[in-house]
This record gives structure tokens, sequence and C-alpha cells, in this order.
């Protein structure tokens, strides 16, 4: 019976969500006498500039990314992002673009190559060593217990 | 003068503490009680000269006596009395001078509530404590010296203290996080002491445990005040930014969790007990590293100290002769022979092995991420920078696991648990419950934010609320009683309701840190006077503008009143700060707080025909994240006030 | 004589001795100046200059496309009259202009009025000053601020790029030991 219950809820709830949509908020907005500063065509690429601008850092400042930063350099990358974002360019290439002028320095999630690989690797080394160490001891604990049973 | 006799105090608890890293250590090799006796005295003498010291720097900068350097080049005549406070600690030497004290303080807390301790181990713990005072206080004598005069060269005024500093948060921030810091000092002074006799049985670990657990406790403050304040005055609306200096405190932190958890485990069943002595280790020496970082200047941060090479090779080799010391001293005396105890997998002893095992993951991948961009500089293998997209991803799934785990943990109990299918309903129940509340509540916060159904604040939702459930579920369990669930709660141990406490924060903690990060929302706008715009529901229009002066600042100040339909909810004020002496603009955020949401409001610049950038934020349920803290802390606090910490009888092991 | 769990309660002191090595050489590569954690390499190095299309300083009309290197190694120097470190190094390249070091100049996000005075009033050791009046030139080559000096050989090829005042220090220890075609 409980069992049930809890698939009915899971039903119900994944359900819904598939029916869930962002609200429109035209209605709301229309109303605003003031303006954005930057003013996207497209919600979607509006998240894609906030998103942007936290990933990516600040090459002047102590090490804060290009969204919270008032140098000078920061705004004018900004504004660079803003056109890169309404002249289409993908993620990617905004990335590679900041990249090959600043270096791979001011991108806040390193790119993956033979030298940044170990900060993949060794967590995950080391999530299949604490694995192995559990498994271990539980086995040891184990043999050990029936040994002395015998 | 008084700086001369602070300097003097200073020099002074040199010998000192050379005496107390000595003698009493001397007198438990040889059998001495007498020279062992003297450990709390001598304790008594450092503290005493050291908070000379410390008044007598205070005093020089409440004075405003600029001939101090360190006055001059942090503080001013216009400064508030109460800045001038904190100016103590705001800069390189001072908060060293601090760092020192609060050992100091930490010391003969140890010498005088330990009365139960054998002669012996209390001298031990006594002299390793003053080992790291000497260090400390060499630094501090030879490299950064806070009573150094300007006498050849006068200054008529100072260069005040850095704007961002002139804020509460300095006064409260530093000395909670030092007195966190510093207070792993005492594990690992026990640990040392333990690996020197090579008893390293379950007695070590139950003294340990209240030092640990407050040490701990007031580090959790300290970090939560770091956030909090760099949440409102940083203006931007960030509380963590995975900033290499506040790793510097994390990192302590995560080793200082799973330190607290095995010392229960080696206490109880003497298990791990080898783990457990390199955990307390560790969390000093990570608190020592962190202290490095900071000062050596080979990190970039907002919030690192301006600090020169010379004195970074100093720490560096004060670094190695303590923590190579002792992790040698480990390698060589540390128990390979592991112990009796057996465990299966639904045990005590099994799930604190996880917990371990997970939080040690989770120190590696900060540890890693925060070295990598300087080993890779330091071996030319490329200047790269490591930050909040790379460790969220990896967080994450480190911490839900978890928080799973803490659920389950409590009906476990220690060697095999026997009684687990009386616990299954109630995980069923928990479970069910958990994802019905967080199904109904991301739906609802969806319509709220006006943003599409989103997994990861559903799944942060189910598994916290899981682990309040079940953690209330287990509580309800074990109150059961004849005489009512009243009489119950009252016979549970003070131990136990830490334990629920200090859970339940991370529970709440995490539905803050979730639910901020996924439906925030925030604009940047040009505002004349009059313009509105909505945020998340809500309307800020921009109602005012003036001008105004402050102590040591001119300043431009906005009203921005806050609708809710036609209702007003508040009127915020934030400013934009010219600071004379430091010549520094700050922007100082106007924050409308509540627990389902911060209302965040700072001033950018100003643009043309008198209109003004303005960034606004709605910040859901951001304050949940500090109050998950404070009960962490008020759990941490509260264990040590249990009963058989307060019993005399704790002698023998 | 060592066990095997013996041994592996070694591992925690050669982490850290690694850790220690790293830091050490940090520190020692700070002290003698070769590393400063603020300064970011240079995305250029080992490329040419990017494509531009800007006038020069003194002839808004003219508008230039490529520099003329004849052969010889150039030094490119972003300045601009905000810059108040600028002022402090152009003595200096007043100095290496009268030695006959090629030096071009690349205006950054500055006035021209202003910029041209300064020359007239200073003096003026750029054979050629680009007028970057937006600083679009400057994005492309990853300037983050005033004063910048590439270095470039005589193809071209950016091989080193100084952040700050370039004196005669800066001049005998990093740009000199490249060896170039002066």
């Amino acid at each position: 019976m409980m069992l049930r219950a809890f698939l009915v809820t899971a039903i119900f709830l994944l359900s819904l969500s598939g029916f869930t949509s962002a609200a429109d908020s035209s209605g709301l907005a229309n109303q605003d006498s003031a303006n954005e500063l930057k003013v996207f065509s497209d919600p979607d690429m509006r998240q894609r500039y906030y998103g942007l601008i936290a990933e990516l850092r600040c090459p002047k400042c102590q090490n804060q990314n290009l969204a919270d930063s008032d140098a000078p350099i920061a705004t004018d990358l900004r504004n660079e992002l803003y056109l890169l974002i309404n002249d289409n360019y993908s993620d990617a290439d905004i990335l590679e673009f900041m990249a090959s002028r600043y270096g791979e320095f001011v991108l806040y999630s390193p790119p993956v190559n033979s030298v940044t690989a170990v900060l993949w690797i060794i967590p995950a080394g080391l999530g299949l060593l604490g694995f192995a160490i559990v498994a271990f001891i539980l086995w040891r604990n184990q043999e050990d217990d029936e040994a002395s049973n015998v | 003068m008084i700086p001369e006799i602070g300097h003097f105090a200073l020099l002074l608890c040199l010998p000192i503490a050379i005496f107390l890293a000595s003698i009493p250590l001397l007198g438990a090799i040889l059998g001495r009680p007498l020279w062992m006796r003297l450990g709390p005295l001598l304790a008594l003498g450092q503290w005493l000269f050291l908070l000379l010291a410390f008044i007598c720097l205070t005093h020089s900068f409440l004075t405003d006596d600029f001939t101090v350097k360190l006055v001059a080049m942090h503080s001013n005549s216009a400064l508030p009395w109460y800045f001038k406070l904190s100016a103590v600690w705001g800069n390189h030497e001072g908060s060293l001078l601090l760092w020192v004290f609060i050992l100091a303080s930490w010391t003969l807390a140890v010498a005088y509530a330990s009365q139960s301790l054998p002669l012996d181990m209390r001298a031990r713990v006594l002299a390793v404590l003053g080992m790291i005072s000497i260090g400390f206080l060499l630094f501090i004598i030879f490299t950064s010296n806070p009573f150094e005069r300007l006498l050849l060269n006068p200054v008529a005024d100072g260069n005040d203290l850095n704007p961002l500093l002139q804020d509460f948060g300095l006064i409260i921030h530093p000395p909670m996080l030092y007195i966190g810091y510093v207070g792993f000092s005492v594990a690992f002074a026990f640990a040392i002491a333990a690996l020197m006799t090579g008893n390293l049985d379950a007695a070590w670990a139950r003294w340990s445990r209240p030092w640990t657990n407050i040490a701990w406790a007031f580090l959790t403050i300290g970090i939560a005040l770091g956030s909090w304040w760099a949440y409102y005055e940083l203006g931007w609306g960030g509380w963590w930014f995975w900033d290499p200096v506040e790793n510097a405190s994390f990192m302590p932190w995560l080793a200082g969790t799973a330190l607290i958890h095995s010392l229960a485990a080696t206490e109880k069943r003497g298990v791990f007990r080898s783990w457990t002595v390199l955990l307390a280790i560790l969390a000093f020496s990570l608190s020592l590293l962190g202290t490095f970082l900071v000062r050596s200047g080979i990190l970039v941060s907002v919030h690192a100290f301006a600090s020169d090479p010379t004195r970074g090779l100093f720490i560096l080799a004060f670094l190695v002769l303590v923590i190579g010391g002792s992790l040698l001293l480990y390698a060589v005396k540390a128990p390979a022979i592991r112990s009796n105890a057996k465990f299966g997998l639904l045990s005590r002893e099994n799930f604190l092995l996880v917990n371990n095992i997970l939080l040690a993951i989770a120190l590696s991948v900060v540890l890693l991420g925060t070295l990598f961009p300087l080993a890779s500089s330091a071996l030319n293998l490329g200047s790269y920078s490591v930050g909040p997209p790379y460790f969220n991803a990896m967080f994450v799934p480190l911490s839900l696991p978890m928080i799973v785990l803490m659920g389950i943990a409590p009906y476990i109990s220690w060697k095999r648990s026997n009684k687990i299918s009386a616990a299954i309903p109630k995980w069923l129940i928990a479970a069910f419950v958990a994802l019905l509340l967080a199904g109904l509540a991301t739906l609802s916060l969806s319509n709220q934010y006006q943003q599409d159904f989103n997994w990861l604040a559903f799944i942060t939702l189910v598994v916290s609320l899981w682990l309040i459930t079940s953690t209330a579920l287990h509580m309800l369990s074990k109150a059961k009683h004849q005489q009512g669930l009243l009489t119950g709660f009252k016979r549970l141990s003070v131990s136990y309701w830490a334990m629920v406490i200090a859970h339940t924060g991370i529970a709440v903690a995490a539905i803050g840190i979730g639910l901020t990060s996924v439906y925030e929302q925030q604009k940047d706008v040009r505002m004349l006077l009059g313009d509105d715009i909505s945020v998340s529901g809500y309307r800020y229009q921009l109602t005012a503008i003036n001008t105004f002066e402050g102590p040591n600042f001119s300043g431009t100040r906005g009203d921005i009143t806050v609708f809710d339909g036609d209702t007003v909810i508040t009127v915020l004020q934030p400013e934009k700060r010219f600071y004379y002496a430091a010549r520094n603009v700050m922007t100082e955020a106007a924050i409308d707080p509540g627990l389902t949401r911060d209302l965040y409001v700072a001033l950018g610049e100003e643009l043309e025909e008198g209109a003004w950038a303005v960034r606004v934020h709605v910040k859901p349920f951001v304050r949940c994240i500090w109050l998950g803290a404070l009960m962490m802390a008020f759990g941490g606090f509260l264990a040590v006030t249990d009963k058989r910490y307060r019993s005399k009888r704790m002698l023998n092991a | 004589m060592l066990s095997s769990s013996r041994i592996k309660l070694f591992i925690p002191l050669v982490v850290f001795a690694l850790l220690a090595l790293v830091f050490l050489q940090l520190e020692k590569r700070m002290i003698s100046g070769d590393y400063d954690p603020s300064m970011l390499p240079s995305a250029l190095i080992g490329k040419p200059l990017p494509e531009f299309n800007l006038a020069t300083l003194d002839n808004p009309n003219t508008v230039i496309t490529s520099i003329n290197l004849n052969n010889k190694a150039a030094l490119l120097n972003v300045w601009a009259t905000w810059c108040v470190s600028c002022r402090v190094e152009h003595a200096y390249l007043n100095t290496l202009a009268e030695k006959g070091i090629t030096i071009f100049g690349l205006n950054y996000k500055d006035d021209q009025q202003k910029a041209n005075q300064w020359l007239t009033r200073l003096g003026n050791p750029y054979q050629l000053n680009l007028f970057d009046v937006n600083g679009k030139l400057g994005l492309n080559m990853g300037v983050y601020g005033a004063p910048e000096t590439y270095v470039l050989d005589a193809n071209g090829i950016v091989r080193y790029r100084h952040v700050g005042v370039v004196d005669e220090n800066v001049w005998q220890s990093k740009i000199l030991p490249l060896g170039l075609n002066w």
C-alpha cells in the first residue's frame, strides 16, 4: 500500500513537471519604466550573458569574475560579450574568443587538456580508492569473523 | 612609550614560550611532577604578556599614535573608534598578534580546564602548544613587528583603513575565525602528545572531543560570518566564490568535521585510531597552510593580506617544521596494527568510515582546485584558473549522497544493526514526505520565480527534507516514553540533541544554497528619478537621490521603494561612498532581509542625465545558508555541555 | 623491516614534501622577480599581432593596417595620457629611441588632442602611433591596462609582453636576453 502511494505520487509529480513552463511575464515587464543596461531580444541570450560573465575571470582584478568587477577592462569585456552574443556566437565560441586573447587564465571553468586532466582524474581516483578501502575493510572483517567462528 | 611596553611584553613571551615548550615536556619524560606542574603557570604568564601587548597596540590605534607604522598605514583620525579597534587586526601584523594571543588563550584554557587529565599528558599537550607559539612569536618578532615605529618620517595622519574593511563584519569575523582555526591546535597537541607516548587508546580521543567541538563550532561561525559579510559588503550579492582564501578556511572545516566524527568512533569503539590521529594533524596543518597561503603573496585574492615573499619563506619554513615534523612522527609512531574491533556493512563504524572518506574526497577536491593554478605556474605548465564552475560541479555529487546517508545514520547501531527492519518503514515515510513536499515546493517556486520546473532544486529539496524528516522520526521514536513524549524528549541526551540540531542545520543550509543558486534573479538597469523595474514580482522604484557626509567619506544615497502590488514593503537605501583618505569609491548595498527571500539593491555608477546604474536582486532563501550554519555551530557547542564532560571521573581510559 | 602498513603511513609526509617543494619554488621565483601571480602571460606569445584597421595619432585621415618592421625587432608600447605610470616610463622610452630602438605606440582609449600635446611636450619616441580610441585592438591583443609593452621580432611575431613600466632593469633582464635583432 505504501509502495503504491509512493508510485502514484512520483508519477503525479513527474507529469506535473512536464506541464509547468515559465509563466508569461511580458505583461509586467511592459509596465517598467527603467530599462536594463543590456537589452537582449531573447531571454535565453540574457541568461547566457549572465552565465558567461560569471564564468569569465577579469584579467586584471584580484580574483573576480566579469560580473562583479568595476575595472575598466571588465566593463569593456562585458560590452564585447554583449556584442558577441548578439552576433550569434555560441558559448564555446565566446570562451575561445576570450581565451585566445587573454589566455586560458580567464576561464574559471578550466579547459580539459593533458595538464588539467589531473583535476578530474585525482578525485575520480580517490573515489575509487575510497570505495576499495571500504570494500576491503568490510571483506576483511567478514573473513576474520568467519575465521574466528570456525 | 606604550608601544615599547607592548613590544617588550611581546619579546618576553618568547622565553616563556620556550620554557613552556621544554620544561613540562622534560618533566613528563623524566618523571618530574614539579616541572610538569609549571606548565599552567607558564601558560598564564604567556597569556598575560600577550594580553598586555595586545592592549598596548589597541591603545596606539585608539589614541591615533601615528608614530606607530601600523597605525599610520591602517588608521586615520577621522575613523570611528570601533573601526580603529577592529583596525588592530585588519592588517597582517596585528592579525598575527591576534592569532598568537588566541593561541595563548586556548593554551591557558587547556591548562586550567584539564584537572582530570593525567599530569604528564597535560604537560605534553601544553608543551606542543608552546612549540607552536614559539614559531609564531619568532615570526612576529623578526618579520612582522606590529610595534614598529615611524620616528624618522612621521606623518600627520594615517592612510585610513581599507574602506571595504570599515564594517561591523571586520569586528567579529576574524576573531571568530581565528578562535576556530587556532582551536584545532588543541586536538593537534593531543594527537602529538599521544603519538609521543605511543598511547593511542580511546582516552586521547575522549579528551580531545570537547576541545575539537568548540573549535569547530567557532570555525563554522567564522566562515558563516565571512560569507554573510561578503554578501552584504562587496555589493554584488555573492556569498561564496571558492576564492583561495575562502577555501583556506573551508579546508580545515572539512577536516574538522571529519575529525569530530572520527573521534567519536575512536572513543567509543577504538577503531580508526591512526586515521583519527592523522585527521587531528591534518586539521591544524590545513589551518597553518591557510595562514601561509594568505600571507605569502603567492595568491591573488581580494581577501589576501598584502605581504611579501620573504615572509612567505619564513612561514614555509615553519610549516615544514610543524607539519613535516608531525607527519614524520605520525609515520614512525602511529599504530600500524589495526584494532581488533570488527564491524559490518550496516554499522555506525562503517557509516562514519564512509562519511570520513566522502569528506576526505571533498577536502582533496578543494585542495586540488586551490593549489592546481599555483603548481601549474610553478612548474611552468601554463596559467590556469579554477573557479566556481569546477568546485560546484564537484561538490554537488559529493554532498548530496552525504546528506542522504546522514538521514540513515542515526538508525544505525555500532558494530551491527539488528533492528534495521524497524527502521525501514520510517525511511519510506520520510522519503515519501520529502518527495511530496519537495515536489510541491519546487512547483510553487517555479511559479513564483517564473522558471521551468528545476530538477536541481527539486533534488536538493528532496535530499534535505529527507534528512530533516528522517532525523525527526528517529527522535520521535527514541523519545517514546510511558509517561508521554515530553518526558521522553527531556530524557534524550544533550549530545543527541546536538546531533539532531547540527544535522538539521546542514539540511537547512543545503536548502538555502540550492534554492538561492537556482532561483536568484538579478537585473542591471538604468534609472532616472521615478523609474521603476520589476524583479520576481517585486517592483523597485527610485524615489530619491541625496548626497550626504559621513565621518570620513562623502556619499550619495538612493531611496529605492519596493512594492508588492500596491503595498510598500520597504525603502532600501543603497549608497556610493567616496573615502577621502584612501581615495577609494565603495558601494554599500541595501538589503531587506527575510527567511524566504532577500531583496538586494546596489548602486552602480552615475550615468548621463543624472541617471544611475542600479543592480537589483531577489535572492530566495539565502538567509537559510547562515541560519543552517548557526544551527550547526549551536549543535557543536551544545555537545560539549553533555553530562559526561562535566564529570570529574575522566581519569582513566 | 618496514611493513607495508608502516610504509603507507609515510604517504601524507611525502605528499606534504611535494607540496612544500612547489611552494618553495614559487617563493624563490617570486623573490627573483620571475613570478607575479597577478601578471598574466600573454596569449599572443609566438603569434603575430592581430589584424587591425586604425588611424594614426597625428593624422586621423590615414588608415594603417600593418606595421613595417624593416627586418628589425621593435617594441609596441601601449600608453595613454590618463595612465600615470606611462609618464614615468616615457623618459626611458625616449632614451631607447635615441639609441636606435624602434618603438611603435598604441594610444589606448585616449583623447587624441591630449595625446598629441603630451608627445609634443614630453618628446616622441614612437615611429608611429596607432590611435585605438575604443580599445578594440587592445582587446584583441589581450591588453588589460596601461602601460604594456609587446616585444616583436623581425618577423612581427610577439616574443614577450611586459606589464608595467619598462625601465633599464626590465630592458636588461627581460628584453635583451631574447637575443633579437635590434
